[in-house]
């Protein structure tokens, strides 16, 4: 089943600075009694976002109207920590990020991403803190040549694996790999 | 030639390879047990169905449900409807789609049912050497008897229910030395915070974790388990524990354990799992075991966690760190003991077995909880429960004020209703002190169930050992 492919993107950029963003701010837990993947992006962030009356706070970086369209999320280190749960990336795509830049991501967020057309972004101190100081700056991600090109041009290279490039660029859905394996599968379990 | 000298997690790891990683691929790495619960499947059914696929291994596949599920008995057990309709409607999906692709269900009055993290060790299922997986984070859990386990999203719970195989770079290894006595009133979760406060909360990550030393020879099955199931909050997916003659005793006799002749080859090839003599470690940390005091945290995630003795640190132009002080209510420099506490709760897959509960009992014994506070013990599972009851420790609870009742994640992540209010502080058992995590606007102080009962006592943070 094919997901949607990625290959350039350019989009003005929203930060969260803060190291050690989890899981549970992303979305929080009283949302996950969902059955379902969609409408997701209303409650992101939520307990951030939105004053306890369910009015939007001015002084949160998406309700600002800079943020808006904006399809990179360029987060302090460790972002998505703690709980495994996928409803985090799903709220951020289905709110209509693409991509997060951050110097680390948390194992299991990373994983997450990368199976729901959301690509992670890992780059250096110094090209993390520049992006951190220049919130809205226009940025181009290129998934072939693995470069993250900030305003004046400088192309500031960014590790992805192979695989993950090949399934981004080609929309591959992993659970299609898998099933290809099914001799190699059968075998392990008739030696195991 | 003799092999290399391997790592617990690299003989683990190699025996469950289908295919090894390259340059251009990922592992196929088979998985032995898959848990699921309500919450993270129904999304991962759902592909199933779209894709007209069945469950590859269902006898490889056990469900539960703990996580939105209500505690209390008359919710769990009939007589009242499930107070909140998104879990009512859950635990339906997950009861349908468990009778749809033949998964066997603990479903919510089973009395096996429970914390997945819990029964499945309960059980005998969870077995040294095992690949064990959940879509929840704490899975590392079982690494407790030397299993493999780790914590996957929904998409991979799916990939699991199909082909019973991940896809997976191999992580590299971190072994975590400790050695030296633990003092009386520290327990196994004053040394898993001050690990965590050690590496801090990415120190794991990319990491698996293998804990090792006499330290961790000495702990009983209940106290490794509290140890491993926090490796996540040090950023690794799994943390192990060389299996032992502890871990054998643990699991012998246990239901889903193997019996008879089946008993005897498991032990000969478990006793070869332990980490080589000469085997190497990416990283290695040492600790001293005899240094560790009761430790509580002060802040929004594991790692900003001190000794109940201690100040609140400074860390000047820290703005993350500054933003959770003020969502606490704390300041640097000020001491966190007898900070007054509105709620203790007592449960979650950290430390909500038998063991948890009698620690914390010993010291309610004879006494009350402080007036105006709340005390909610929250059994790990239905057996440890009927456990606990057959000790009378729901009496030593509910004698001292508590509120005793059904197991569940509970207070633990309030997706189920058992929530802390905003603005109260809540001295917990459980693992995660993140912003909101036990209610909107809760403030969370993470401790030992020993530290616990005696913060219920005072209504105050307070060292077990001024009331032991």
């Amino acid at each position: 089943m094919p997901i949607e492919r990625f290959t350039i993107l350019t989009s003005r950029t929203v930060v969260l600075p803060g190291a050690n963003i989890d899981t549970d701010q992303i979305i929080p837990a009283r949302f996950l009694t969902t059955t379902t993947r969609a409408g997701l992006g209303e409650h992101l962030f939520a307990d951030w976002r939105y004053l306890p009356d369910g009015t939007p706070r001015s002084d949160f970086v998406l309700n600002r109207p800079e943020a808006h369209g904006c399809r990179i999320l360029v987060a302090g280190g460790n972002f998505g920590c703690g709980s495994s749960r996928e409803h985090a990336p799903w709220a951020l795509a289905d709110y209509g990020f693409r991509a997060v830049i951050s110097t680390e991501l948390a194992d299991i967020f990373r994983s997450n991403c990368l199976k729901n057309g959301l690509l992670p972004v890992i780059v250096d101190e110094p090209t993390s803190a520049w992006l951190i100081e220049h919130p809205g700056a226009q940025v181009t991600l290129d998934v072939l040549a693995g470069t993250l090109t900030l305003p004046r041009g400088a192309a500031v290279p960014f590790a992805l694996e192979a695989f993950a490039r090949h399934c981004l660029l080609r929309g591959l859905d992993e659970l299609d790999y898998l099933l290809e394996r099914r001799n190699e599968i059968e075998a392990f379990e008739r030696r195991a | 030639m003799a092999s290399a000298p391997q790592t617990l997690f690299d003989k683990v790891w190699r025996a469950h390879e289908v295919s090894a990683e390259s340059a251009d691929s990922p592992a196929v790495l088979y998985i032995d047990l898959h848990l699921i619960h309500e919450v993270t499947s129904p999304q991962a059914f759902a592909v199933l169905r779209e894709r007209g696929l069945s469950v590859r291994r269902p006898e490889r596949t056990l469900a539960t449900m703990d996580h939105s599920t209500p505690t209390l008995t008359a919710q769990v057990f009939g007589g009242a409807p499930i107070a909140l309709e998104a879990a009512r409607r859950q635990v339906r999906e997950l009861e349908a789609n468990c009778a749809e692709f033949g998964v066997e269900l603990l479903g919510l009055t089973h009395s096996e049912r429970g914390i997945v993290h819990i029964i499945g060790p309960e059980l005998g299922l969870t077995q040294p050497g095992k690949t064990i997986v959940c879509g929840d984070s704490h899975t590392s859990t079982h690494g407790a008897v030397g299993a493999l386990a780790f914590g996957i999203g929904t998409t991979e719970v799916g990939h699991v229910l199909a082909t019973q195989c991940l896809l997976q770079r191999k992580p590299r290894t971190l072994a975590v030395n400790v050695s030296g006595e633990l003092r009386a009133g520290v327990t196994a979760k004053d040394l898993i915070l001050t690990i965590i406060g050690r590496l801090g909360v990415s120190g794991g990550t990319g990491h698996v974790i293998e804990y090792r030393g006499d330290t961790i020879r000495a702990l009983d099955m209940d106290e490794r388990m509290t140890v491993c199931n926090m490796s996540i909050e040090a950023g690794a997916r799994a943390g192990m524990i060389a299996p032992d003659e502890t871990t054998y005793r643990y699991l012998e006799g246990r239901p889903r354990a193997p019996r008879g002749e089946a008993w005897e080859r498991a032990l000969e090839a478990w006793r070869a799992l332990p980490t080589d003599a000469l085997a190497r470690f990416d990283r290695e940390v040492e600790l001293d075991a005899a240094a560790v005091e009761p430790m509580i945290t002060y802040g929004t995630n594991p790692g900003m966690v001190i000794p109940i003795g201690g100040a609140i640190p400074q860390r000047c132009g820290d703005a993350a760190f500054s933003q959770a002080l003020a969502y606490m209510g704390l300041a640097p420099g000020e001491p966190i003991r007898d900070r007054p506490v509105n709620v203790v709760f007592l449960g979650s897959c950290t430390n909500a077995r038998l063991s948890d509960l009698r620690s914390a009992a010993r010291l309610l014994q004879g006494r009350r909880i402080a007036p105006g506070l709340r005390m909610l013990v929250v059994p790990g599972s239905q057996q440890v429960k009927r456990q606990a009851e057959a000790e009378g420790l729901d009496r030593v609870f509910l004698e001292a004020g508590a509120e005793w009742r059904e197991s569940g994640c509970s207070m633990c992540l309030g997706m189920n209703g058992d929530v802390v209010g905003r603005g109260e502080y809540a001295v917990s058992t459980s693992n995660r002190n993140f912003e909101g995590r036990q209610g909107s606007g809760a403030r969370t102080l993470l401790a030992s169930p020993l530290t616990a009962a005696a913060c219920a006592v005072r209504g105050r943070v307070t060292d077990p050992r001024e009331l032991m």
